[in-house]
């Protein structure tokens, strides 16, 4: 199981709600965790298949109902006691430094120097300005529900802080530029 | 878009600091407009500028075909009293006073009756559920609350323009929330123009509009400090 991967343990907490077949646990996915890329169906066989390897999971029952078979699944023991030590492990803060904004600024910086860097940022805090207030429309939206409240704060959050850096960015990549004149 | 309030070639300096460099912006009206920048980016004085607190030393002020820079400190006061509601960081609430006489105080002054001044603000504590604390003073109310009690302040005289300066600069996020949420929701419903001050991006957020200051002028890209592309070398 890859450690990076969600997907199995969200999987593992669904089916500790009860037995479900793949179809329901698609669906289940993706209503549990608003905002986030739907699962694909295969990711969802797939990745039962490797807990059934695994032994977190077991067959429950076969069912044939006009179409085709519909195979259900329950958790095992073994399953829950995997699910217990996710819930339980902290994950490491920032383990390294990456993303794309960061790469495109280092390049930008050294093949074409502050203009272009700054050119990038630009659009950058645009777009980053454009979805917060989508976002900030969804946590507001009357009667919206909590899951999507919680889903839509993670992410402006998360573009929050991505502005900050982009405008302390902007600021210093600008004074290069000034100290660059002559 | 009809335009409610315009700013045009706003300058001001305290001394010899330049707080605004020849600021010009349009408000729509009903819109919920956002003045983002740094700090010392001039987005307090264009505000003060704009709300009539303030006179530019250059430029001109014009609210609905008027220009109002011109006018008299009385005059202005009572446009502000009249039309503008303002909601500063920290509430501003009178200390001596409780959350409904200070929400009362705006109609008071205006000449409205006590007995329906008081009516009135219940009603809009009621909106901003707070009316539970209505007759506490602000020193035994949480700061979210001062500022729900600040904001029916601002609101009870039903202004066209609400000006807010960092308004939940001092609140927690989620009592911030709280704030902004009300703010926004109150402002729709009685299409009621926002001119929202902030450093914050998760604020700016509640608007339909930023404009972005930087050293006293309006950063016409947002933050472009690009002017032009730069090709990439080859």
């Amino acid at each position: 199981m890859a450690a990076t991967s969600v997907t199995p343990y969200v999987i593992l907490g669904l089916l500790a709600l009860g037995p479900r077949h793949g179809y329901d646990l698609k669906h289940s996915f993706d209503r549990r965790l608003p905002l986030a890329k739907p699962v694909p169906f295969g990711q969802v066989y797939a990745t039962l298949d490797r807990l059934a390897r695994d032994g977190l999971v077991v067959t429950a029952a076969t069912e044939r109902a006009g179409g085709p078979d519909r195979t259900s699944y329950r958790l095992t023991e073994a399953g829950r006691r995997r699910l217990e030590e996710w819930l339980d492990a902290v994950e490491p803060p920032v383990p390294y430094v990456a993303g794309a904004l960061l790469a495109k600024v280092m390049v930008a910086l050294f093949v074409a120097g502050p203009e272009r860097a700054a050119t990038y940022l630009t659009a950058q805090r645009a777009a980053h300005v454009a979805r917060l207030r989508e976002l900030t429309a969804v946590k507001t939206a009357p009667g919206a529900a909590l899951p999507a409240v919680i889903a839509a704060d993670f992410a402006i959050n998360h573009l929050d802080a991505d502005l900050r850096w982009l405008d302390a960015t902007l600021a210093r990549v600008a004074a290069t530029r000034q100290e660059a004149r002559p | 878009m009809t335009p409610i309030l315009q700013g045009r070639g706003l300058v001001k300096s305290y001394g010899p600091t330049r707080a605004l460099r020849g600021v010009t912006l349009t408000v729509a009206e009903g819109e919920i407009l956002a003045v983002t920048g740094p700090s010392g980016c001039g987005k307090s004085t264009l505000l003060h500028c704009l709300a009539g607190i303030l006179r530019p030393d250059a430029g001109e002020v014009v609210y609905r075909d008027h220009r109002i820079d011109t006018w008299s400190q009385a005059r202005r006061s009572q446009l502000r009293r009249g039309e503008f509601g303002i909601l500063f960081q920290y509430g501003q609430l009178v200390a001596e006073l409780t959350a409904a006489e200070n929400v009362a105080l705006p109609l008071m002054l205006n000449g409205t009756r006590r007995r329906e001044a008081r009516t009135a603000a219940m009603s809009w504590l009621e909106r901003l559920d707070v009316a539970d604390v209505a007759a506490r003073r602000p020193g035994e109310i949480s700061g979210g609350q001062q500022q729900r009690v600040a904001l029916a302040r601002a609101l009870v005289t039903e202004p066209r323009v609400l000006f807010a300066d960092e308004p939940t600069g001092s609140l927690d996020s989620l009592a911030g929330e709280q704030v902004l949420g009300h703010l926004v929701r109150l402002a729709r419903a009685q299409q009621t123009t926002v001119v929202l001050v902030t450093h914050d991006a998760t604020v700016a957020g509640y608007a339909d509009r930023e404009i972005v200051l930087r050293d006293g002028e309006v950063d016409p890209t947002g933050l472009g400090l690009a002017r032009g592309r730069t090709v990439v070398a080859r």
